[in-house]
């Protein structure tokens, strides 16, 4: 009889210990497939909003001037990637460099420091380097520039640029560059032939993640480049309409055709970014497949 | 091949000179390279607190609890932007942190095997969408939703708190808050969806042996191994809230005071330097911003420090622990 009831009791206790489990297990599915539902609320706002005005008048006609309707975004379009490919012409190599550096040259009690700032300018506000370069260039010159904003977007690329690139380099089969070491090679071209030959899928991978985070960060637009003429689409010297900055524009801009405008832009950047990433991915899976196997 | 041009002695002579220049080259290139990243954060801090001087020796160590921020009478503080940015990040944190957990066990301990990546990797787009978009779906999806759905309903149940009180309306703490959370959530997960996958599989297998459930095991295998990599990037996704200044200009309306209700409208350190550089019109106002950018970079630093620190001695310690738990089982 008591027997009976304390193994009812240890059964009441281990249905109460699988209900908790459960509840758990439900609530952790619940949490991913509500982020995945945010995922998808977000972009498809963007896609069922921006699908309508977008055509191809609005990706080849510039912004319409102040007050009036029917423009398009193809200065912005025009802007963003020549402030984009300046900023990836200065981060890319640079970043490079660093990671050949600290993973090919330098001691591991300076490699470890330098990792360490590098994590530290990762984690610095977009909006605070935007005021480091507004110091340095905007308020010197005196006007705004996409080169000042490229310099910004390069200081912000320049961290995932390097730490992208020395996580992949670290994956290089050490044997390769023994190998190359034992022929007597020299080391600058066991680097240049052999270990970043190797590396490149990964390489490729960094700088794409890179110039997908900067194509649409915005905080340095507004601070270093949110002033242009509407005649000038090419000169980096003299501000330039960006993707971002119409989204921004457009988004505070209190009338209806303002908005729909800006999920059509919206829908730009984000098939942009979005499709460097998946393709920045299969570029990583591909080479790390390549290196491990 | 190369080792055939090698013998040639002309070749080899050449070879050797533009190795002889090629190696210090690469290393010194590299070396300057490394000088200029680090110089970079150096420069930032110099220059940022070189615009914020004529602030900093005007309104010294006050600014930080001056509850305003007038332009006309050039009377400018941090506090109801230092409120801001804690609210928001701190309501961000405590949404964020618990939600990344959650998905963090789903996808390392539940999800079928075929599925895992896909999610972690819809997870990870989360984290790619431009903050400015975020923003302007903030403003014209969510706010919305908040100011006649989500704020009278917390109205209705808690309307008693004074947090609670007051009119809803579409822009401002809580929506903000939000759009950060769903800004960090990703950030957070994907640091501790890695930590979770480095528990070593037997020290789980000793949990589930012993006849823990799965949920048992989680709480005191999986989640005790990965302390610092969660708190480490709950630090870092901290960070994130509080530098971003887009999304957060964008929802939360823009007030120079504290306000006790979250539906208020507000400000961060972040947001306010967006809104207001470019139309700063006073010397004193555009070295009050530079004085927030200032704070909002010792923050910033200080965050990703004692982050990165509390997830490297995490994983030093793991190391050294390891062993002898297993032991103990």
């Amino acid at each position: 009889m008591s027997s009976e009831s304390a193994l009812l009791r240890r059964s009441e206790g281990l249905r109460r210990r699988n209900r908790v489990n459960r509840v758990v297990e439900i609530s952790s599915t619940i949490a991913a497939l509500f982020a995945v539902a945010v995922l998808l609320i977000v972009v498809g706002s963007v896609l069922t909003k921006g699908v309508d005005a977008l055509s191809i008048h609005f990706l080849t006609t510039p912004t319409a001037l102040f007050g009036e309707e029917g423009g398009g975004i193809s200065n912005a379009i025009v802007g963003t990637a020549i402030v984009v490919a300046s900023a990836a012409a200065m981060a890319i190599p640079v970043g490079l460099l660093v990671a050949i550096y600290t993973t090919e040259f330098a001691p591991s009690r300076i490699a470890h420091p330098v990792r360490f700032v590098l994590d530290v300018l990762n984690g610095v506000p977009t909006i605070v380097t935007a005021i480091f370069v507004a110091g340095l260039i905007v308020i010197p010159q005196g006007h705004q520039s996409g080169f000042a904003l490229s310099v910004a977007l390069a200081i912000v690329m320049l961290p995932i640029v390097s730490r992208t690139a020395q996580e992949v380099l670290a994956l290089v089969p050490s044997t390769l560059k023994e190998a190359a070491h034992a022929l007597g090679i020299a080391r600058w071209r066991t680097t240049v032939r052999v270990t970043i030959p190797t590396a490149a899928g990964g390489l490729i991978t960094g700088a794409l993640l890179a110039i997908a985070r900067v194509a649409g960060e915005t905080a340095p637009v507004i601070i270093l480049c949110s002033i242009f003429g509407q005649g000038n689409l090419t000169d980096p010297s003299q501000g330039l309409a960006t993707i971002p900055f119409f989204i921004f524009r457009s988004s505070e801009a209190p009338s209806p055709s303002a908005h729909t405008e800006a999920w059509a832009a919206a829908l730009v950047l984000i098939a942009l970014v979005l499709g460097l990433n998946l393709v920045a991915r299969a570029f990583y899976t591909r080479s790390r497949r390549r290196m491990e196997g | 091949m190369e080792a055939g041009a090698l013998r040639h002695p002309v070749l080899r002579a050449r070879r050797s000179r533009k190795d002889r220049i090629g190696d210090p080259l690469l290393r010194g290139l590299s070396g300057l390279a490394a000088v200029v990243a680090v110089a970079a954060i150096a420069g930032i801090a110099y220059e940022v607190f070189d615009q914020a001087s004529p602030a900093i020796s005007k309104y010294g160590l006050g600014f930080l609890t001056t509850n305003d921020w007038n332009p006309v009478s050039e009377r400018f503080g941090a506090a109801p932007f230092l409120y801001g940015t804690a609210v928001t990040s701190g309501i961000a944190l405590l949404l964020a942190a618990p939600l990344s957990i959650a998905i963090s066990i789903y996808l390392t301990e539940l999800a079928p095997q075929r599925l895992r990546r896909p999610v972690a990797t819809l997870v990870d787009m989360l984290a790619a969408i431009p903050t400015v978009i975020l923003g302007l779906w903030g403003i014209l999806v969510l706010g919305p939703f908040m100011r006649d759905t989500v704020e009278p309903a917390l109205q209705s149940v808690f309307g008693f708190l004074p947090i609670f009180s007051g009119d809803p309306s579409a822009f401002g703490y809580l929506t903000a808050a939000l759009i950060l959370t769903i800004m960090i959530t990703p950030i957070i997960t994907s640091v501790t969806r890695e930590v979770f996958e480095t528990v070593p599989a037997d020290l789980k297998e000793a949990s589930y042996a012993l006849g823990a459930t799965r949920w048992e095991m989680v709480r005191q295998v999986v989640l005790p191994y990965s302390r610092a990599g969660i708190v480490g990037a709950s630090i870092l996704g901290l960070g994130r809230a509080i530098g971003e200044a887009i999304a957060v200009a964008q929802v939360i309306g823009g007030a120079y005071e504290i306000h006790t209700s979250l539906f208020h409208t507000g400000g961060t350190l972040a947001a306010q330097i967006a809104a207001q550089w470019e139309g700063a019109t006073g010397q004193m106002q555009k070295a009050s911003l530079a004085y927030l950018a200032a704070i909002l970079l010792v923050f910033a630093v200080a965050v990703n420090v004692i982050a990165r620190l509390i997830v490297q001695r995490g994983q030093l310690k793991d190391t050294d622990v390891t062993p002898t738990e297993v032991e103990a089982l």
